[in-house]
């Protein structure tokens, strides 16, 4: 890489940006945790103690426990298991599914992109959530089942995008040059298009992850993913829910996990698009 | 005009096809038979298990019984619910008002904070006020709706005791207690709204603002307000509405875990139910009229666009 490579400039303008390198260390701090889970959790994430039922945040109880006399600060900790996890697979899996299908239809036209862009509409046409309840309904309530709900339904953003991009790739000079040196379609597309337009693929991938573990969150909160009593935040916020009157630690620490993830997933996606877009740069 | 409103309906039929078909083959992946589950007590009688798969036309090729489906689908027969056995339109009829009271008041709410947000941002540029405005609508974005709900609950019934903590009334039965029982919802749906709003009428705003027409109002001496309101405002809000058309349709799936949280009976707490009671029908009766609601804003939203930007309209 040539110390003026576009790839070395986005990286150093990133490296620049603050609020997106508090995020990047926010979301490093959140994949350790996971990660680190069985070593760094005080307790046994599942271990319930009858003589240790909501009692609220203490010295030995950070974040108190739950219902069941679970250590929610475990729970916590394990939780960001579930919800990267989740965001993690799920956007790679719409990743897999988008891209390719985006690409075919970009380059190939015709009625073969008529029919993809039909498909992609009709999807789009479904909110989201909506989408992902419905097809989890379907699948029945597991967090495998949750996480291909979120992979196929935030798979045609990545359609309609690389669908985009390689339309407009496709008519430039490298890929005009690409197929002058009588290389296929599949091979400008792989090798010579892909690569210029991974860096809006990577925002929005950034950004989806952030999506889909509000998604996670909230169909383990309808109780279609995770299964208790495996924690996840978007089922501790459910059992949390009936104990708001008494016991509100319940609900703040899980939902506050969620937020922070969230937020600092948001911050790196914003600017990653400032560094590795020049056009879209915050004005 | 009228031929760019053919072409816009020559792409909607193909996709609401598409979509109705989607929709009808999520039964396939249905594990188990649909049959047993509404045989219920009488699950082990051969005779009434063939006699339902007749009904339903579950014997018949996956095309015929789409076919069958789309047929009565478009004679307004959205099917029966297999849970309490009434018609899953008269369902869809009954929660509609209640989903879209509360879309309302989260869109009124959005825009009423989003646009003059983003509007002040964007005047604002790169001082504190912008950095704040901007800092609020990225929480915004970030705030899982569930959890900011129960957080209010927690604040507004539970400590202060002001408000009910769930529940509803309808509009027309008494509208101070409708109001109250939906207030905070609809705060909780709209401040993802108005975070949207902001970021975009701030972005059209600074675009507006940089426009040749800005520096010919302020040298014609133009007073700065006038400036904002009538020639940048005006010209941004262009994006800005038919996005705001977009959003209200996004509002119908926030609605879903909100409603859940503070037991609204809206489209949002019918499709939970349903996924519950394993009432496949009304999962996809919720799914297709939230989908139909969408198309439809999104065909408004270019019709608005049209009809605001005065150059679309005479092309």
């Amino acid at each position: 890489m040539s110390p003026s490579s576009p790839a070395r400039r986005a990286l150093a303008a990133l490296l620049r940006h603050r609020l997106a390198m508090f995020g990047l260390v926010v979301v490093v701090l959140f994949v350790a945790a996971a990660l680190l889970a069985p070593w760094i959790s005080p307790a046994d994430p599942l271990a319930t103690s009858w003589s240790a039922i909501r009692r609220a945040p203490s010295a030995a109880h950070w974040f108190g426990t739950d219902e069941n006399g679970r250590d929610v600060l475990s729970r916590v900790l394990w939780g960001a298991r579930a919800s990267l996890m989740a965001g993690v697979i799920a956007v790679g899996g719409a990743l897999l599914i988008g891209v390719p299908i985006g690409l075919v239809a970009g380059l190939a036209g015709g009625w073969v992109d008529a029919l993809i862009s039909r498909v992609a509409d009709a999807m789009l046409a479904v909110p989201f959530l909506i989408l992902a309840i419905a097809l989890a309904a379907f699948l029945g309530p597991a967090l495998e089942n949750a996480m291909l709900a979120i992979a196929i339904s935030a798979s045609p953003v990545f359609v309609r995008l690389a669908r985009g991009m390689a339309l407009e790739a496709n008519t430039t000079d490298y890929a005009e040059a690409a197929r002058a040196m009588g290389n296929p379609p599949w091979r400008t597309a792989l090798v010579h298009i892909l690569p210029n337009i991974a860096p809006p693929l990577l925002v929005q991938a950034t950004l989806s992850i952030a999506e889909a573990i509000i998604a996670e969150a909230s169909l383990s909160f309808l109780g279609l993913g995770q299964q208790p009593p495996a924690p996840s935040w978007g089922s501790m916020l459910n059992s949390a829910q009936r104990f708001i009157e008494n016991a509100p630690w319940l609900a703040i620490f899980p939902g506050m996990a969620i937020f922070t993830l969230v937020l600092a997933l948001n911050l790196l996606g914003d600017g990653l698009r400032d560094a590795l877009d020049p056009r879209s740069a915050r004005r | 005009m009228i031929s760019w409103f053919l072409r816009r309906l020559g792409q909607i039929l193909p996709t609401l096809l598409i979509l109705s078909f989607g929709i009808f083959a999520l039964q396939q992946l249905m594990p188990g038979d649909p049959a047993l589950i509404l045989a219920g007590e009488e699950r082990g009688d051969p005779a009434v298990l063939a006699q339902i798969r007749a009904e339903l036309m579950l014997d018949r090729p996956l095309l015929e019984q789409y076919g069958h489906w789309l047929w009565r689908l478009l004679h307004g027969d959205f099917g029966f619910s297999w849970r309490i056995r009434v018609p899953v339109g008269e369902l869809l009829l009954d929660k509609l008002p209640v989903t879209a009271q509360l879309a309302s008041m989260s869109f009124i709410i959005g825009v009423a904070i989003g646009v003059p947000a983003g509007v002040i941002s964007a005047v604002a540029k790169d001082k504190p006020l912008d950095w704040l405005m901007n800092a609020v609508a990225l929480f915004g974005i970030s705030m899982p709706n569930f959890w900011l709900g129960i957080m209010m609950i927690l604040l507004f019934s539970v400590q202060l005791g002001w408000l009910p903590p769930s529940g509803y009334v309808p509009l027309w039965e008494d509208p101070w207690q409708s109001l109250a029982t939906t207030i905070m919802p609809a705060f909780v749906l709209g401040t993802g709204v108005a975070s949207v709003l902001m970021r975009h009428t701030r972005a059209a705003m600074l675009g507006a603002l940089e426009q040749d027409y800005i520096r010919t109002a302020r040298a014609k001496g133009v007073v700065e307000r006038s400036v904002i309101a009538r020639h940048a405002l005006r010209n941004a809000l262009i994006p800005v509405v038919t996005l705001g058309t977009i959003e209200f349709g996004r509002l119908l799936a926030g609605a879903v875990l909100t409603e859940q949280i503070f037991s609204i009976p809206g489209f949002g707490k019918l499709v939970v139910d349903a996924v519950f009671n394993r009432d496949y029908p009304v999962v996809q009766g919720v799914v297709l009229a939230t989908a139909l609601i969408f198309v439809a804003l999104s065909l408004v939203a270019d019709i608005l666009y049209m009809l605001i930007n005065p150059r679309l309209r005479a092309a």
